[in-house]
């Protein structure tokens, strides 16, 4: 079940929340959407959800406009909402059966769904606990239990971790991987390590426009910046640092060589290379003419954060 | 889109209907509720000697003037505060499919408060014999006139995210209504007659009257369907 997304505008007044911004999501793909507070993920995630229509442009859910078929698509797709919006005065039952029932369930078929749902979530122990008296963790299980109630093909959730303390991130991730196993996800997120460790791709959105698309990996490789490298020597004998650095220097593309500490015998440098040359090897051969010893040897690799931060803040 | 389903009317009157009676809301409206229309039924009865349910008919629209605001102001207001709007529009629901569910539990509710005044009817049997064909079309002309008060509630809730806002519009809008045949003698006579189509006592009271016309019905059934009307395309405001 495929999404497209083309050329979709969204006005309010005069601003544009999201301006020509258009994207695919593979079947079965784990799509991450990264940006900051009023970067648009939210109004995008609206619109594929047929919450609100777009000014310009289209989205379609396997082959449907969310316009001229919006019935049909809002079948297919489970949502949770930024901030869970949960009725607080019913209980985790009533509430997976009165979705269950939005969705056309009804008797045996509803109340075996519901079942299902209460295992896969866990919610067996506060399935008569009103949501308002739940732990946030809960209220997050019961939103993701009505999301997937009618076992959609789509799933679009925005910020589902969000408020949530480390170990329930952990179990929700967790949870959001099983359960999209088969499915389609999108899911918007500004914890960069969430993108790490759950999605297949990220798109990050910016002032509502689309600043990168791929695999977290290509990411961090597309905005790597020069080659750096942490080491360690030790020198067999106690040497003036000024013998090892111009040394250093000789190596092929080592642009600079910086000392960080010098403590008797071992000393600590960080060496810059010119960008997409691995001087590893190089540096390894030149310890091994010298007889110095390696203690450590370490790429730097430019993190998602440091990615975000540059094409989020100019 | 080929068939027109209002399936999921159900559901959501089912909701609120529990939502209504498994918190304090249901009971503390049906009660004061009672305790004023019984007041004045009683002190009637036995002060000034007259056992008449007219009392009931004079008072109630009186009374439905605060009660259905008050039951209807959280409806759509609530939701779209706390954000399950969201929740409910994203399922394979129509706008028209909300707002029914909600405007058929409210007048449950309504209906569920006018019940117990029944009673009244098995007193006044015991002392005389009161003429059955104005009692059933006063109860008729009652549920109709407290429908268009929630429909008109209804709207007002959908309009706003804060419940007085919601309470204090539906007041006004349903007492323009009320109050409309009130202010004859003010008025040329031109306007008079318009004002008092307009008036819903003036319609409810040629009902109660035991006079089952279909000038009032229509008046009763095209206000109802305009409001909600309005409160489906309100909801829909979030699509403009």
């Amino acid at each position: 079940m495929s999404i497209g997304v083309r050329n979709l505008v969204k006005r309010y007044g005069d601003r544009a929340a999201i301006n020509d911004i258009s994207f695919d999501v593979k079947t079965g793909e784990i799509l991450g959407f990264l940006g900051p507070n009023g970067a648009g993920k939210t109004t995008t995630m609206k619109i594929i959800t047929c919450y609100m229509p777009p000014t310009s442009g289209t989205v379609d859910v396997d082959g449907m406009d969310v316009r001229e078929h919006s019935l049909e698509v809002r079948k297919k797709i489970g949502y949770l909402p930024e901030m869970n919006p949960l009725y607080f005065d019913m209980n985790a039952l009533d509430s997976l059966e009165f979705a269950a029932e939005l969705h056309g369930l009804r008797g045996n078929a509803m109340q075996q769904r519901v079942k299902e749902m209460v295992d896969v979530c866990g919610l067996e122990a506060v399935r008569h606990k009103d949501i308002g008296e739940m732990s946030k963790g809960y209220r997050q299980r019961v939103g993701l239990a009505q999301a997937m109630i009618h076992d959609p093909d789509v799933l679009i959730l925005d910020e589902p971790t969000s408020g949530l303390d480390p170990n329930q991130i952990v179990e929700i991730r967790t949870l959001i991987k099983e359960l999209g196993r088969a499915k389609t996800v999108v899911l918007s997120t500004h914890i960069l390590s969430e993108v790490q460790a759950t999605c297949d791709r990220v798109l990050i959105i910016n002032d509502g426009i689309i600043v990168a698309n791929g695999t977290p990996e290509q990411l961090q490789r597309t905005f790597q910046g020069a080659e750096e490298i942490g080491l360690e020597l030790k020198t067999s004998s106690i040497r003036p640092i000024e013998e090892i650095i111009p040394k250093l220097k000789l190596v092929a593309y080592v642009n600079d060589v910086a000392l960080l500490s010098h403590t008797g015998d071992v000393s600590k440098f960080e060496i810059h290379a010119e960008k997409g040359n691995d001087v590893r090897e190089s540096l390894f051969r030149m310890a091994v003419s010298e007889g110095w010893i390696i203690l450590e040897m370490q790429r730097r690799i430019t993190s998602l954060e440091e990615v975000f931060h540059t094409l989020t803040t100019t | 889109m080929a068939t027109f389903s209002l399936s999921n009317v159900g559901p959501i009157y089912r909701r609120e209907i529990r939502s209504y009676f498994q918190s304090p809301v249901a009971y503390v409206v049906i009660v004061v509720f009672l305790a004023i229309v019984g007041w004045f039924f009683t002190s009637d009865l036995f002060l000034i000697n007259v056992a008449s349910l007219r009392i009931v008919f004079e008072l109630v629209p009186l009374v439905f003037l605060f009660f259905v605001p008050a039951i209807t102001m959280r409806l759509l207001a609530e939701e779209k505060k706390s954000g399950t709007l969201e929740l409910l529009a994203t399922r394979p629901v129509r706008d028209v499919e909300i707002v029914l569910g909600k405007f058929f539990a409210a007048w449950t509710l309504l209906a569920a408060a006018l019940a117990p005044t029944l009673i009244y009817l098995i007193t006044l049997s015991a002392l005389g014999s009161p003429d059955p064909g104005p009692v059933i079309t006063g109860y008729l002309g009652l549920l109709l006139m407290g429908g268009v008060y929630i429909a008109i509630g209804i709207f007002a809730s959908s309009i706003t995210e804060n419940q007085i806002v919601a309470f204090i519009v539906s007041l006004l809008i349903i007492l323009a209504l009320f109050m409309a045949d009130k202010v004859l003698v003010f008025v040329p006579p031109a306007v008079a007659s318009t004002l008092e189509f307009i008036s819903i006592d003036y319609h409810f009271e040629n009902i109660a009257r035991g006079v089952i016309d279909s000038r009032n019905l229509i008046y009763f059934g095209s206000v109802l369907g305009f409001a909600l009307l309005l409160a489906t395309t309100s909801l829909e405001r979030r699509k403009w």
